[in-house]
């Protein structure tokens, strides 16, 4: 995890999702994401169609499949959860490939299985177009409470700063032939991290210092300003809009 | 612990939202008083360490690591509004960013990791404090047990809202001994890290430490009022007093969790005990969700699952035990502690 | 050097300072220093002399126990600390704590933003900053994906957006390799504001300053030109102040002042 990564998880590119303003894309992903955790489970085919939609939006976006499939294996442990249902959910059984499994348990593998899935497909797709700071524009212009998105802010700004603290600090206990690998070494471990928190917190204030030297007086100043035509907007509520369509025929039919 | 879309159903999801969305408009407020202007930058740095800190895995048992969930030692460090605020935008980047965490449920992670882990650990550590001498070891003391009881505290409210929400009809008890168990066993690593962080903080700028401010007034007050408290200094070099304490929990500890695998060797003995590991395993590996992604998965998975088997299995049969045994040991102490405030030390160290 | 208030009021000017801590200890015992405009002063002194306790004075963000410090003739107090704050320029010692914002550009355009500028007058501001420092390719980059000596000249960058009076440089040249510090005193010497610098590099101090004051103490211990400050031994010594190896500053011709 962690900010270290960060710069991975972005592909650049130009496309016309890559393109367009980061709030519609959040706000797209978002109801696509609540469309999908409303539909219900015994729609299989619905499911079949929104994979489908995501699959067309990476397409359209430029992303490789790998590349999605590979950011797909965040759920692996889920899967694992996911695959001991159908052994520990009571209710009628059933027997496949000779196991005596329960009918109730297999439905809520596939529940959370096939959501869970296409939760993390269309967050992968959004992180991946969308720039880190654009990404915070658009949670700004979404009407997130503006001190929230000055805290990620600066969380993004300092989490590779952080983290490369860490590391060094982890370089230096290693080098002095320091390994952890029990409860008895857990007080250096937390030794470092304290210092860490010291570190972190005190740059926390000398930041402060550079702000208000700066003229901070509690609000950030307005920069940029991310807007969105008609258009665009139609654009990205073409995703959530087609998910709707198949959620609505899914609960009728 | 990150719940993905799909586990909780809609209308609780949005529900749980709403909730968290609730909590965090008040920590927003409460936050502005604890730091005013300067809010942002120190929140924003606080959670940037708390993202580099939950990458600190730390071996559990048997073979499995844990990591950090950091609301007990964001609320301790830097004060629960702080820490609400703190967790909930980590919670929030790791949602969009890593997809780690589903968008709908990102009420029910807030609730769950941010809002109950903080509001717990700080609710007893203050409370503990109010009733433990004033010393630096009373402030590392209590934070292990509000950390420690915090992770537990945040699996059972997963449990409730599963309950009420979940999508699939497993049985709550056993959800419940799982998530409860397995989170004990992390919430003995997570109540050490936090506790020696927290004594570590304390011990070089105690001023830094939100959870000790009523702590420090009353020493800078000694330092200015030269002579007035003669006696309290010579109770402050409290470094030299921190070792035996801190045997004395590592002892504690050993036992419960000698004594959890024992039980749960034997308990896997049982026949229907199978059942149960099953369960265990799975949502703990649900738990170690954050491990495996945090080096793209790549050897953790497999490697793991026998271990993740066993600790879990351990976890799920003794879980509860454990957490009465440790809490309990702890209190014990404690209150040995107050009784023989100033000669204990040497005793104690003795007794155990 | 005249430190004589005539038409135009000296860009700083700090009578009597005396600062203690909350915690009660005591940094400053009364400073005096008058900064010219347009003069360029190294601040020299041993570690713990209280140079960034005097630093955090000249923009407000310490008050002063007793004392004044006046900038542009303006004094330091609350009516006047937005002008203050915009007038002063401090670039600390750390670039990373500087750079707070996601991007280069977004960073220089901070301070005047804050100050209200908005639209193509504040772009306009923040490539003529990064222009000075030679940074105006990497606007769009973020601040940690650049050396540390393109995060100084940035970190300058925010700071001359504002079009300062007066830039104070905490420890410039620390952590520079040769040619990034060589960089970054092409640039200083470009710029047409006051500097005042706080180093304990003295080649650097004497390539770039024509005059030094020493602050040892918590007050002003010495004030002269920084030729004749490094060239008087017995004075360095009391002061903990060491030349590098080698480096004689009666061998080198100056022209800076």
């Amino acid at each position: 995890m962690g900010a270290g990564h960060a710069h991975k998880l972005y592909r650049h590119g130009h496309s016309p999702v890559h393109d367009l303003p980061p709030h519609c894309k959040l706000a797209a992903v978002f109801c696509f994401v609540v469309v999908v955790v409303s539909t219900p489970r015994e729609a299989v085919w619905a499911f079949g169609l929104y994979a489908l939609l995501i699959a067309g939006v990476t397409a359209l976006a430029r992303i490789p499949a790998g590349f999605l499939l590979k950011r797909l294996l965040i759920e692996v442990p889920f899967v694992a959860f996911a695959l001991l249902m159908p052994f520990v959910v009571p209710g009628e059984q059933t027997h496949l490939l000779g196991l005596s499994v329960s009918v109730p348990g297999l439905w809520g593998a596939w529940n959370v299985l096939a959501k869970g899935t296409l939760g993390v497909a269309a967050s992968v797709l959004l992180a991946s177009t969308t720039e880190l700071r654009e990404l915070l524009l658009g949670l700004q212009r979404l009407k997130l409470p503006p001190l929230l998105v000055q805290i990620a802010s600066f969380m993004i700004r300092y989490g590779d700063v952080i983290t490369d603290e860490m590391r060094r600090m982890s370089i230096a206990r290693r080098s002095r032939g320091f390994e952890a690998s029990g409860i008895r070494h857990w007080g250096v471990l937390a030794k470092s991290a304290g210092a860490l928190f010291i570190r972190s917190y005190e740059r926390g204030e000398r930041v402060h210092l550079a702000m208000v030297s700066r003229g901070y007086r509690g609000s950030m100043p307005v920069i940029d300003e991310v807007t969105a035509s008609r258009t665009q907007w139609a654009y990205a509520s073409a995703l959530p809009l087609l998910a709707l369509a198949v959620c609505l025929v899914g609960w009728t039919v | 612990m990150h719940v993905p879309d799909g586990f909780i159903n809609a209308p609780v999801s949005a529900v749980t939202g709403v909730v968290a969305a609730g909590a965090v408009a008040v920590s927003l407020r409460g936050a502005r008083r604890e730091l005013n202007e300067r809010t942002a930058p120190l929140a924003g740095l606080v959670a940037a360490f708390i993202f580099a800190v939950q990458m600190l895995n730390f071996p559990v048992a048997a073979g499995t690591s844990g990591h950090l969930l950091g609301g007990a030692l964001a609320a301790i460090l830097v004060g629960p509004y702080t820490g609400v605020l703190c967790i909930s935008v980590v919670l929030l980047m790791q949602g969009i960013l890593f997809a780690d965490g589903g968008l709908t449920a990102l009420g029910v992670n807030v609730l769950d990791m941010g809002v109950v882990t903080t509001v717990v650990a700080y609710a007893l550590f203050r409370g503990l404090l109010g009733v433990l001498p004033r010393t630096r070891r009373s402030v590392t003391a209590a934070s292990f047990v509000a950390a420690l009881v915090s992770v537990p505290a945040a699996a059972c409210a997963f449990t409730l809202i599963y309950w009420i929400g979940g999508t699939t009809d497993i049985p709550i008890g056993k959800v419940f001994t799982a998530m409860v168990g397995v989170h004990v066993l992390i919430g003995v690593g997570e109540a050490l890290i936090t506790a020696l962080t927290v004594g570590a903080v304390v011990a070089v700028r105690p001023d830094l430490v939100h959870g000790a401010k009523g702590l420090t007034a009353p020493l800078k007050l000694r330092v200015d009022g030269e002579l007035v408290d003669a006696p309290a200094p010579a109770r402050e070099p409290a470094p030299a007093a921190h070792r035996p304490t801190r045997g004395l929990w590592a002892t504690g500890l050993v036992t419960a969790l000698v004594l959890a695998g024992f039980v749960s060797f034997y308990a896997s003995a049982n026949p229907d005990g199978l059942e149960k590991v099953a369960t265990d395993k799975g949502i703990d590996k649900e738990a170690k969700e954050h491990a495996a992604k945090d080096s793209p998965l790549a050897d953790y998975g497999v490697k793991d699952v026998s271990n993740a088997r066993l600790s879990g299995g351990l976890a799920g049969v003794i879980g509860v035990g454990a957490t009465l045994v440790a809490g309990s040991g702890a209190f014990y102490v404690v209150s040995r502690r107050r009784r023989t405030q100033d000669e204990a030390d040497t005793r104690t160290e003795e007794k155990v | 050097m005249s430190t004589d208030p005539a038409p135009v009021p000296p860009s700083l000017e700090v009578s009597g300072l005396a600062y203690a801590y909350p915690d009660g200890h005591q940094a400053l015992f009364g400073v005096d220093l008058t900064v010219g405009r347009g003069e360029r002063v190294a601040l020299l002194g041993p570690n713990g002399a209280g140079k960034t306790t005097l630093v955090l004075h000249l923009n407000g963000i310490l008050e002063a126990g007793a004392g004044s410090v006046r900038v542009a003739g303006m004094p330091v107090d609350k009516r006047n600390m937005a002008e203050i704050r915009r007038r002063v320029g401090i670039v600390f010692q750390d670039p990373d704590d500087q750079l707070f914002m996601p991007t280069v550009r977004e960073d220089v355009a901070f301070g005047p933003a804050a100050g209200g500028l908005r639209g193509a007058e504040l772009e306009e501001r923040v490539m003529e900053a990064l222009k000075q420092v030679g940074m105006e390719e990497y606007a769009a980059r973020p601040p940690h994906h650049l050396s540390f000596g393109q995060r100084r000249r940035v970190a300058v960058a925010t700071v001359l957006a504002m079009r300062p009076e007066i830039l104070v440089l905490d420890e410039p040249s620390s952590n520079l390799d040769p040619a990034s510090r060589r960089e970054l005193a092409d640039i200083l010497r470009s710029l047409d504001v006051t500097v005042l610098m706080v180093t304990h590099d003295l080649p650097y101090a004497l390539e770039l300053c024509g005059r030094a004051v020493i602050l040892s103490e918590g007050v002003i211990a010495a004030d002269d030109r920084t030729q004749d400050l490094l060239c008087d031994e017995p004075l360095m010594r009391a002061h903990r102040l060491e030349l590098p190896f080698g480096f004689d500053p009666r061998s080198v011709t100056v022209n800076s002042g």
